[in-house]
């Protein structure tokens, strides 16, 4: 159930043969941990840069304002910097992604878990997969030039940068990460639940909808979350096809601008260093990165709170 | 529990999978080394190349217009990789900060996007400060529409004022011209740091940098952002450097500027000859003659002009034709 448990029962066999191998069994583990600790400094780095920039910004701009303000104008005058824009954008983005992507993902896991013949699902699995693989630069090209103008003829007045392609484009996107992580979830409830419930007479559909999708329902409520977590950090797609208007709205017709795609357009630019302006990067940055811990933090406290035994 | 039993083999093999990529990973580390030793290597071989032929060294400090600063930067990045001795600083001071410097005799060469002032003149004259004039490129924007839009026949500078000042009250067409459908506008334009936006912001509402700012307004860093916003958006305007309008003709409706005298569209010709008003102007180097005789600074700008024709398209500019590049650089021989 936890992934560092073979290897435990790995290490475990190896003490038969332990008058061999101690050198490289006090080695290993040293290699092993440096690779463990390499991301924790990397984190440690992350939030250091990020707040030592946003110290500077918030000496100018009072965090109360920053976290409430309506309009964002960080560079023309007059200047102003309300992040709720840029978060209403985000949210927006992600909304429609998940909105998309939970239903869908949730239907391919359900299906090819409980209803796919072996070989059906040995194709759609690795192709599902592929998707994940695609670059993001990619998908956002799709969301111009393809699923645009695809719903431009249905919404005629829609702008060419608009929420709704770009939120669709990136539900398509964390899709694979839903449903393999669902379905993941899902082949790891024991046989033995199942075969109980077709004996008492239920159907397919019941079985994996009131005993398979209860049981893991933390592996799959994570992958929910995670999904989210990915949606907001989504930077490529919504830059190319989510224009670059901040505006607090919630018409998924609209050009908005999201946080990932202000950080690019500002890092794009030559905003000079030490000023204002780009402490913004860094605020907005910051705020992004909260963001994402505390969902992250949310995915493993769901994972432990609805963690079934067996 | 039980089950984990039989995934031992796995665990076993996740472990192997494990070390051989930390293994592969050291090989990678060591490879790397050795290529870097080999760049090294190269790049000493091509420093004495440089120096038995030409043997070029110093430092040309350049300032002035930040128009300019992409295509000077763009060439001292092509001459500093040929003569990796000449170290090339370029300030962005704006055109007048950098005539300032220059006739402080501070700076050899000053980037400038409009022609020097006579007050400019007279102050380097008596300074004693003599110089060269050296045209280098053209800058001419572009003011574009939807090809769907058919009412949009030309647009007066008021008119794009209007349209572009700050807190501007335009929202639909019928706001720009009477007549004209009450359908909202979608402004695009370029981002705030680019020069191109200084330049129509100075050119149209007077004061660089003043712009309206609202939701109706979108900025992008990427010029050809705007292009496709326009070319997507019905009842859509945006600007550009002449270069994106070049490129996306069949997509884009260019509206000719109606400047009070003539009203002009934008073409190689008409930015040329100045006629396209007020949205054109000519791209300049002023080099002071005594630096001129530094060879290294002599050296860049022949190869200014030897390759100003290939680089200003890329940054947006509209080059001279190669005669005239010829033409300049004879100038500067006398």
């Amino acid at each position: 159930m936890n992934k560092t448990s073979p290897v435990a029962a790995n290490t475990k066999s190896m003490t038969f043969r332990r008058s061999k191998t101690r050198i490289s069994d006090k080695i290993i583990p040293i290699l092993l941990g440096l690779c463990a600790m390499l991301s924790v400094f990397t984190t440690i780095g992350i939030v250091y840069t990020l707040l030592q920039e946003s110290v500077i910004f918030f000496k100018e701009v009072p965090v109360w304002s920053f976290l409430t303000g309506t309009t964002w104008s960080p560079i023309l005058p007059p200047k102003e910097f309300g992040v709720l824009p840029l978060l209403g954008g985000t949210l927006l983005i992600t909304g429609i992604a998940i909105i998309f992507a939970v239903p869908i993902g949730l239907a391919c896991a359900i299906y090819l878990n409980e209803y796919a013949p072996a070989r059906v699902r040995g194709v759609v699995k690795p192709v599902l997969e592929v998707l994940a693989g695609v670059p993001t630069i990619v998908y956002g090209y799709f969301a111009l030039e393809t699923v645009t103008p695809f719903l431009q003829k249905i919404f005629p007045d829609m702008g060419i940068f608009n929420a709704l392609s770009a939120g669709l484009v990136v539900g398509i996107m964390v899709l694979p990460m839903i449903s393999s992580l669902s379905e993941d979830a899902m082949r790891a409830v024991p046989k033995s639940l199942r075969h109980g419930a077709y004996a008492l007479g239920a159907t397919r559909f019941e079985v994996a909808l009131k005993i398979v999708l209860p049981a893991a329902l933390s592996g799959v409520v994570s992958s929910f979350v995670l999904a989210f977590s990915r949606a907001i950090g989504e930077t490529m797609i919504v830059t190319v096809a989510a224009g670059a208007t901040p505006q607090l709205t919630l018409n998924p017709l609209e050009s908005i601008q999201t946080m990932t795609s202000y950080i690019v357009q500002v890092s794009m630019g030559d905003v000079p260093r030490g000023t204002i302006e780009y402490g913004t990067i860094f605020a907005v940055g910051l705020t992004l990165f909260v963001i994402t811990f505390l969902l992250n933090i949310l995915a493993q406290w769901v994972a432990r709170r609805f963690r079934e035994e067996y | 529990m039980f089950k984990r039993r039989g995934r031992k083999p796995a665990g076993i093999l996740v472990l192997v999978l494990m070390l051989s990529t930390l293994l592969a990973a050291c090989g990678g580390g060591t490879t790397s080394g050795g290529a870097s030793g080999e760049n090294t290597d190269n790049g000493s071989a091509q420093q004495n190349e440089g120096s038995t032929t030409t043997a070029l060294s110093g430092t040309i400090e350049i300032d002035g217009s930040s128009t300019l600063h992409p295509l000077t930067e763009a060439i001292a990045e092509e001459f500093g990789a040929a003569n990796p001795d000449v170290r090339i600083p370029i300030g962005t001071g704006g055109t007048g900060g950098g005539f300032k410097r220059f006739n402080n005799g501070e700076i050899p060469i000053s980037n400038a996007s409009r022609p020097i002032k006579d007050s400019e003149a007279e102050e380097a004259k008596s300074k004693g400060i003599s110089y060269h004039e050296v045209l280098v490129a053209y800058d001419g924007l572009s003011v574009v529409v939807n090809p769907s839009n058919e009412f949009v026949d030309k647009l007066t500078v008021d008119e794009l004022k209007k349209i572009y000042e700050p807190n501007s009250t335009v929202k639909t067409w019928a706001d720009v011209r009477e007549g004209w459908p009450a359908e909202e506008i979608k402004i695009y334009s370029p981002g705030t740091d680019h020069g191109t936006f200084d330049y129509f912001t100075e050119a149209i509402n007077g004061e660089a940098q003043a712009s309206r700012n609202d939701s109706q307004i979108t900025f992008s860093a990427d010029t050809n952002a705007v292009v496709q916003g326009v070319a997507g958006d019905k009842n859509s305007i945006g600007y550009f450097g002449f270069s994106f309008y070049e490129e996306n003709q069949d997509k884009l409706k260019l509206v000719p500027i109606d400047n009070g005298t003539a009203t002009v569209a934008p073409s190689m010709e008409t930015i040329k000859d100045n006629s396209y008003a007020p949205l054109s102007r000519p791209l300049l180097l002023y080099v002071n003659d005594k630096e001129l005789e530094r060879p290294e600074v002599s050296a860049f700008m022949t190869f200014y002009l030897d390759n100003a024709a290939s680089l200003a398209g890329e940054v947006g500019f509209v080059p001279l034709q190669d005669e005239q590049y010829q033409e300049e650089k004879d100038k500067l021989a006398k």
